[in-house]
């Protein structure tokens, strides 16, 4: 079995040792166990990536296998990666793993809620190494579904109706992808006779001219489907309140692997296979970015509740992923990848540290708390840390990110950019307002006497959360060890679209 | 006529052997308990005798016509009654064995079967006729076997009174068509039927007597009434069976008979494809009866297939029998599901799941897998079902079909969400309790979940059915 194909049986191991285990430790245990193999599994992926491209090779994608699946109509089985995915594969395993800790304590179901967020990861999994539009559309759907029941059954507030929300609007816009994959596939060979003769291989579709008129109708239909998993405005509606009612770990995956989904399959589907598209629909698009940037961060403002401040967040941040694409150079799109990466990173610790605040306090709602610098110290800095990490501050890698994305805009000479760019920019501004104001309320200030004698930080939440800031400095203080790996796939990519 | 061309209709003979035995059988056996294990064990080794290769031939003078594919799909029906069988077994020991009626009810849903092998065997319209009504008739008697029961019925009655209906209304359709080309035969008829008002009008007719037996849109105001009335292994026969043969049915009359009248039935599908998916989805999201429930949703799959007709193709016949297939067995889990907690707990509410999972983890599961099938959730088969549906209308270019039928998947996820939510996310002071039913039903639906699970990611079995759909 290659290397890749690990990946999604390993997942598929795991559940299958998941059913045959008894007594709720064991359930820990084995999902642990599963989600440290894998995170061994990406690294050794990495190394010998590395190992590969210092060699010299010059590939678009490696560790390539190709089997064929439905033969009527020339489905394959097509994985493949390149540095991009190496990264997201990397930070997947990472956040399942802290992730698995994080929600140690999970009591309801436990063997289930394990289950599902396993199968949930394999979805993931599949979609970043996949190469054929067929099965990343699969793999895409896996990712889907064991949301509505890890947010519906193990989540809280109105969790079935943002369970229900999160998935029709996710499955709406599976919709939208489907319908531009059809018409990608239609348009994938105009010498065929018969479907036998047409493709879904990413690759093989790039070297065919799809008709601009085509891509016109079908570009915006990708980039919508897509953008909407990615919280683009104003499709964003499902993932404040999906975040809200989420659990922990599912937030966590969710936010820092799921919502990449969204700026990946743009960046390898749309704009790649549609690059004139792309560039007839860039302004409205652009508008929206923007707006989805300035809007997320001011609603971020507005919002009492932990999880909706962060999820808008989310949705600002990763509105600069979508404007980093939009940008169409080489520096957007490496500045849009390391802010997936770094964005990934940072909210899942994010949210990891609202789950453990929120088991000790029983409320996520800012005003009601205070002082928890004093009674929480190890999770008080760690939130300073990661709301510093999440306003861009140098060394950590939101700072290398959103510089790369504005230096990209920047590159840009015209007006339209020029004003664009301005108004992302400022939103870093309001960030900072809303990320010092829960510092600010929530953990200086006075000690409230219900929160006296909360309990310090568990073993397991530490590993959890210091494995998170670790990967968010690492990227901040060796920027371009990472940079390298996706200017590497950045490159041959951006050249089939300028 | 010797013995060797005479075993191409093996199917049907081995079938009405079946039901000679049971007849006696039913007479002779003092314990009926074992009339059920008879007919069980009986339609498995029909099922396995069946699986046998065939080969292609015609008997009668071309009125019976057989084909690997047509072998294929009695075998797909086979395996489905099997099922259905399997599960409905708890069902017969309970209600029918105290009335003494156990024979009857295998006696019959094997007629109608043997009625509808028939009838896709068919070359001629007026074996198309005798297999149909043969295969109506004692369904309508089966939906009012629980005789005691004012709902199951009036759904007999209903379904006599709109099968007799349609039957008059595809004869009209055969007699315009008799008119026009001098032959009842399939293989004269191709061809003869240019552009002309009553050919047009003949042509809607027989469609109109096909899509009542499919419950297409507007011809489905009989399915509800009928499916929660009936007896649940009933409404599931009915639901699979019956629709999964009418299917194949006009499909064989549109493509082998019609084609030269593609113009126009091309957007008679297009529109009731449509209109079928948007009324059954949309009426499904009211229904509190599961059965009624059921009935909707089944219909909105029936536009689903419509879909997949478009492009009278080899490809379109392997897409729809491969949907078929995957359709037959995902309706087979739910209503087994369905069935076996009525019979539990007689229980027949969404609301009543609140809290399933928690007493019934298994068959929850079981229903899960059901309805992520016909939801078209990968990896499960309902999904590549569905897609080859969609690369049917792509390879016509209908690209607004493919979204408004994605559309429709989205609706239809919101309702089968409902169930599970049900099931797996609510909790409830008064759950359905823990019950464990009997070893035919557990194998029944335990296997048929299996194969939905397996089934798609395992493509020879799409390969096989592609390489023997080549019936032009």
């Amino acid at each position: 079995m290659d290397i890749l194909t690990l990946f999604v049986v390993m997942p598929v191991l795991t559940v299958i040792a998941l059913i045959f285990t008894k007594g709720q430790n064991n359930y820990r245990l084995v999902t642990l166990a599963g989600a440290i193999v894998q995170v061994v599994m990406a690294f050794n992926l990495l190394y010998q990536f590395l190992q590969l491209k210092n060699g010299g090779n010059t590939d678009t994608m490696v560790f390539m296998r190709d089997l064929m699946w439905f033969e009527p109509f020339n489905i394959h089985y097509l994985i493949g990666v390149d540095g991009i995915s190496v990264l997201m594969i990397m930070l997947t395993s990472i956040i399942v793993m802290t992730g698995t800790f994080i929600s140690w304590k999970v009591s309801d179901l436990t063997k289930e809620f394990f289950i599902w967020l396993i199968v949930l990861s394999s979805g993931v999994y599949g979609f970043f190494i996949s190469l054929d539009l067929f099965t990343m559309f699969v793999f895409y759907e896996i990712a889907v579904i064991p949301m509505y029941l890890l947010i519906g059954v193990w989540g809280t507030g109105p969790k079935e109706y943002s369970a229900m929300k999160l998935t029709l609007m996710l499955m709406g816009a599976s919709a939208l992808v489907l319908v531009s994959i059809f018409g990608l596939y239609m348009n994938s060979n105009p010498d065929a006779i018969g479907l036998a003769g047409l493709t879904f291989n990413i690759l093989e579709i790039k070297q065919v001219a799809i008709p601009e008129s085509a891509q016109i109708i079908f570009y915006p239909l990708a980039f919508i489907g897509f953008a909407v998993i990615g919280a683009f405005f104003p499709f964003h509606t499902w993932s404040p309140d999906g975040h809200a009612s989420a659990p922990t770990a599912v937030s966590m995956l969710h936010a820092g692997v799921l919502m990449k989904l969204g700026g990946y399959g743009i960046f390898r589907v749309a704009m790649y296979l549609m690059p004139q598209g792309a560039h007839y629909w860039v302004v409205p698009f652009m508008i929206l970015a923007v707006i989805g940037v300035s809007y997320g961060a001011l609603s971020a403002i507005r919002q009492t509740d932990l999880k909706y401040i962060n999820a808008y967040s989310s949705v600002s941040h990763l509105g600069l992923v979508l404007l980093g694409l939009l940008m169409m150079n080489e520096i957007g799109w490496r500045g849009a990848m390391l802010q997936s990466l770094s964005h990934g990173f940072i909210t899942a610790l994010f949210f990891a540290l609202i789950g453990i605040i929120y088991g000790r306090t029983h409320t996520r709602i800012v005003s009601k708390m205070g002082g928890l610098m004093t009674v929480m110290p190890v999770i008080g800095a760690l939130y300073v840390i990661a709301g510093m990490a999440n306003l861009g501050l140098p060394m950590f890698s939101g700072f290398v990110a959103e510089m790369n994305i504005f230096v990209g805009a920047f590159e840009h000479p015209d007006l339209f950019h020029r004003i664009i760019t301005i108004i992302a920019v400022s939103s870093i501004v309001v960030t900072a307002v809303y990320i010092l104001r829960v510092v600010g309320k929530m953990l200086m200030g006075p000690v409230m006497d219900e929160y006296k004698d909360l309990p310090p930080i568990t073993w397991y939440e530490k590993v959890g959360t210091f494995v998170l800031v670790l990967f968010s400095i690492l990227i901040g203080i060796f920027p371009f060890f990472w940079i390298d790996i996706i200017d590497g796939a950045v490159g041959p990519f951006i050249q089939g679209i300028i | 006529m010797n013995w060797n061309t005479f075993l191409l209709m093996r199917h049907e003979i081995v079938l009405a052997i079946t039901i000679l035995i049971l007849l006696l059988a039913d007479i002779f056996t003092d314990d009926k308990k074992k009339v059920n294990i008879i007919a069980i064990v009986l339609f498995a080794i029909h099922t396995v005798i069946g699986l046998l290769p065939l080969e292609t031939g015609t008997l009668f003078g071309e009125m019976f016509v057989t084909t690997p594919l047509i072998a294929a799909f009695k075998n797909i029906l086979n395996i489905g009654v099997l099922l259905i069988l399997l599960i409905s077994s708890s069902w017969v020991n309970a209600k029918m064995l105290p009335l003494k009626k156990v024979g009857e009810f295998y006696v019959l849903i094997i007629a109608s079967l043997l009625g509808m092998f028939y009838m896709i065997s068919s070359g001629h319209f007026i074996m198309l006729y005798i297999g149909l009504e043969l295969a109506t008739l004692p369904v309508a008697a089966l939906a009012s076997y629980d005789v005691f029961s004012r709902k199951s019925s009036e759904a007999g009655i209903k379904l006599i009174l709109s099968a007799a209906l349609s039957s008059g209304i595809l004869l009209f359709g055969i007699s315009i068509m008799y008119a026009i080309s001098g032959s009842l035969y399939f293989s004269q008829m191709a061809g003869e039927f240019g552009y002309s008002y009553l050919s047009i009008l003949g042509l809607i007719m027989i469609f109109s007597g096909m899509a009542f037996k499919i419950s297409l849109v507007p011809f489905h105001f009989w399915t509800a009434d009928v499916y929660e009335g009936a007896p649940t292994p009933v409404a599931s026969f009915l639901s699979v069976i019956s629709k999964g043969a009418a299917v194949f049915m006009l499909m064989i009359l549109l493509f082998k008979v019609f084609p030269d009248m593609k113009w126009v039935w091309t957007y008679l599908l297009y529109g009731i494809a449509i209109l079928t998916m948007f009324v059954g989805n949309l009426f499904a999201l009211r229904q509190q009866n599961l059965q009624r429930f059921l009935a909707f949703s089944s219909v909105a799959q029936a536009g689903f297939i419509m879909m997949g007709l478009l492009s009278a193709d080899q490809l379109a016949v392997s897409a729809v029998i491969y949907f078929i297939a995957i359709y037959v067995l995902s309706n087979i889990v739910i209503f087994g599901a369905v069935q076996m907690i009525g019979l539990a707990s007689d229980k027949w509410n969404i609301d009543d799941y609140n809290g399933l999972y928690r007493t019934n983890p298994k068959i929850s599961l079981a229903l899960m897998i059901g309805l992520f099938s016909l939801a078209g959730i990968p990896p499960i088969a309902g999904f590549f079902g569905k897609f080859f549906l969609y690369v049917v209308a792509a390879s016509q270019e209908y690209y607004w079909l493919i979204f408004i039928a994605v559309v429709n998947v989205t609706i239809s996820l919101y309702y089968y969400l409902l169930v599970i939510r049900a099931a797996f996310l609510r909790k409830s002071d008064n759950p359905i309790p823990h019950f464990t039913s009997d070893i035919f039903a557990k194998i029944g639906i335990g296997v048929a979940s299996a194969i939905l699970l397996g089934l798609g990611i395992y493509s020879p079995f799409y390969d096989y059915i592609n390489s023997i759909s080549n019936i032009f």
